[in-house]
């Protein structure tokens, strides 16, 4: 059994008075110490599709039109609210990308921590095991910061805080969307380290959300790519990144500049991410597309296994 | 010819505006900061955040008041200058911000927003003239003329960056002033917005003064790249230089952290400890040495100067070879 299985989850945003695919027909899974990323640009879905995991995105505007969301075995859409309490934290944990914002201003860094124990682990609501999760998350003299307020720590340890609330559960997944987007490069190295360790040392599965694929190496196992809420292809990282099958993930890797090619020419993808509610029939991604038949304007393609454990959403992909 | 030189910069703010402790701590954004830009060249500039890379770029063109030290473009020194010598001046260098979404007026259209400039410099004759250089201006960042009339909310970001490029470039500037005009982009319109950049470099043999926390993307457009580490210059060179043969054990450490897509390259990261300390009371001698791997007794107490350690290639740091 997966730690993680979604199936063919599908859903929809008001946006006015109609209703638009944000999420559409999305399949994962994640298993037990396993990484996944899932990488997209802004509008793809992502984060959307993180937020559903634990069930935390208001309805409405959103609407769970279909699909299943298996934690454990276990469908996350249709349980009790009782339920979800002990699914959110203790078995799903939280970071998110600004760490300023997730915390609250008036509250030391102790007393968020202090505060998931007591919901969580009650029997561990204790300062030492606080000081034991501030350790944890490479935050030295931890006895002192334990009574810092937030706006007293750096972004790159408001970051850890964030973190040591995420793990004070003892989660079996962690979700961290775009962790360290906003953080300077020596600090997201620190971060990136710091996850690689906890992953390995916990033994935690973990979703990764990113824009960023240089970022992936040595950290996820395994590389989801969305594109206009829905996955394009799936593989391992070392596969994907080295070998993209999918045209839209060989653009995405050929637009990042590169420490090695100056002076060349970057690969650009022609047009923009297209809007919520805007997106093109047949296969998305046909209009900026650099290897587009007529074909795919009319018949959205499916997402095929064309490798073992290799998925694409291009009938094409394997000739290229 | 150096189409820019700036010379021994410097932008202090009072950390505090309080009425007991004004005046009492300044914080030294720019510390001593010179270099120049030759017609067509591109000057990278980067650094982690709070390193004063903005604020230089800023007090260049005064933007901000510089504290101390001056600036002089084409010879002449616009920091000696003021009111209508210095506003006419201003048509000459221009500057392209990072969000493209706070720096158009939301209530202008597009041609409103270029004829702004072109009419404040009154460089043309007549409406017909006006209009016919929108439209061209539009055409050069890759804009249709029939997005003239529709408001900067219609575009995605991407496209709101090209209009900034193209109000930057209706008063014909000689200079701009580009600040992480990439970063708010998604990777694949970043794409875009740099090859635009580059060919308008090209067609019109602009100068850039190119600000970016993002090293792999200043090194693929600058010609030479200057880092700077709170409020200080530590290293400049080429910037093919700079990041084969970085001298300066910061640069050492910021390309080493720098991400690859490439699953093959095997790289050694060097891990910096600790974090930027604040610019308020920066450490004494040499300001990376808490965090420098390589620092000695005197790098504690004894400032480094910035020096040419190669041709060209300069850095500040005692024990650079």
């Amino acid at each position: 059994m997966h730690l993680l299985e979604i199936k063919n989850l599908k859903l929809e945003i008001d946006v006015g008075t109609e209703a638009a695919p944000v999420v559409d027909d999305l399949s994962l899974t994640v298993d037990n110490g396993e990484t996944l990323a899932l990488v997209g640009e802004s509008g793809c879905g992502k984060t959307t599709t993180a937020l559903s995991i634990a069930r935390l995105l208001r309805t409405p505007p959103v609407q769970y039109v279909g699909g299943q969301i298996l934690l454990n075995g276990r469908n996350v859409l249709t349980m009790s609210e009782k339920e979800l309490g002990k699914v959110r934290g203790r078995i799903v944990g939280y970071v998110f990308q600004e760490p300023r914002a997730a915390l609250n201003p008036v509250y030391r860094v102790g007393t968020h921590i202090k505060d998931a124990l007591k919901l969580h682990r009650p029997e561990a609501a204790n300062d030492e095991e606080v000081i034991r999760l501030l350790d944890l998350v490479g935050i030295s003299s931890p006895e002192h910061r334990l009574k810092d307020h937030p706006h007293e720590l750096s972004g790159g340890m408001q970051q850890r805080a964030l973190l040591a609330i995420a793990l004070a559960p003892q989660p079996k997944l962690l979700v961290a969307d775009e962790p360290t987007a906003a953080l300077d490069v020596t600090i997201q190295a620190q971060i990136l380290d710091l996850l690689r360790d906890l992953k390995q040392s916990l033994g935690m599965a973990l979703l990764f959300i990113t824009h960023n694929l240089a970022i992936l190496n040595n950290l996820a196992d395994r590389v989801a790519v969305m594109y206009a809420g829905q996955i394009v292809e799936i593989a391992a990282t070392r596969a994907l990144l080295r070998q993209p099958l999918h045209p839209y993930t060989k653009a995405l890797i050929n637009s990042v500049p590169k420490l090695t090619d100056s002076g060349h020419r970057l690969e650009t993808i022609p047009g923009n991410v297209p809007r919520l509610g805007a997106f093109p029939p047949g296969c998305r991604f046909h209009p900026r597309c650099p290897s587009a038949r007529p074909e795919c304007a009319n018949t959205m393609p499916a997402l095929t296994e064309v490798e073992p454990a290799r998925w694409v959403r291009c009938p094409y992909a394997k000739s290229r | 010819m150096n189409l820019l030189e700036v010379k021994n910069l410097k932008v202090h703010f009072p950390s505090k505006n309080g009425l007991f402790t004004r005046g009492q701590e300044r914080i030294k954004a720019v510390d001593d900061v010179s270099f120049t830009i030759a017609e067509g060249e591109t000057l990278g500039l980067v650094g982690e955040s709070g390193c004063g890379k903005t604020t230089t770029g800023r007090a260049t063109i005064r933007l901000i008041e510089p504290t101390a030290g001056t600036v002089l473009f084409d010879q002449e020194n616009i920091t000696a200058m003021s009111g209508p010598a210095l506003r006419a001046l201003r048509r000459q260098f221009q500057m392209i911000f990072q969000d493209p979404y706070g720096s158009l007026n939301p209530r202008m259209t597009v041609s409103q927003a270029i004829a702004e400039a072109i009419d404040a410099h009154r460089l043309a004759a007549t409406p017909e003239s006006r209009n016919a250089r929108i439209d061209e201006l539009l055409e050069t960042v890759g804009l249709e003329p029939a997005h003239a009339d529709r408001f900067p909310h219609e575009f995605s970001g991407g496209q709101r960056q090209r209009i900034g490029i193209a109000r930057a470039l209706a008063v014909e500037p000689k200079l701009i002033v580009c600040d992480e005009p990439v970063s708010a982009l998604d990777v694949s319109v970043q794409a875009q917005v740099i090859n635009l950049l580059q060919d308008i470099q090209q067609q019109r043999g602009l100068a850039y003064l190119f600000i970016a926390h993002d090293l792999a993307v200043v090194e693929h457009i600058s010609h030479r790249v200057m880092v700077m580490y709170l409020g200080k210059v530590v290293e400049l060179a080429e910037a093919k230089t700079l990041l084969k043969a970085p001298k300066h054990p910061y640069t050492q450490a910021l390309i080493s952290a720098v991400p690859v897509v490439d699953p093959d390259t095997k790289r050694q990261r060097i891990v910096l400890p600790g974090e930027l300390p604040s610019p308020i009371n920066p450490p004494g001698g040499c300001p990376f040495h808490p965090r420098c791997p390589i620092a000695e007794a005197h790098c504690k107490t004894e400032i480094p100067a910035l020096r040419e350690i190669a041709p060209s290639h300069w850095a500040a740091c005692h024990l650079a070879t």
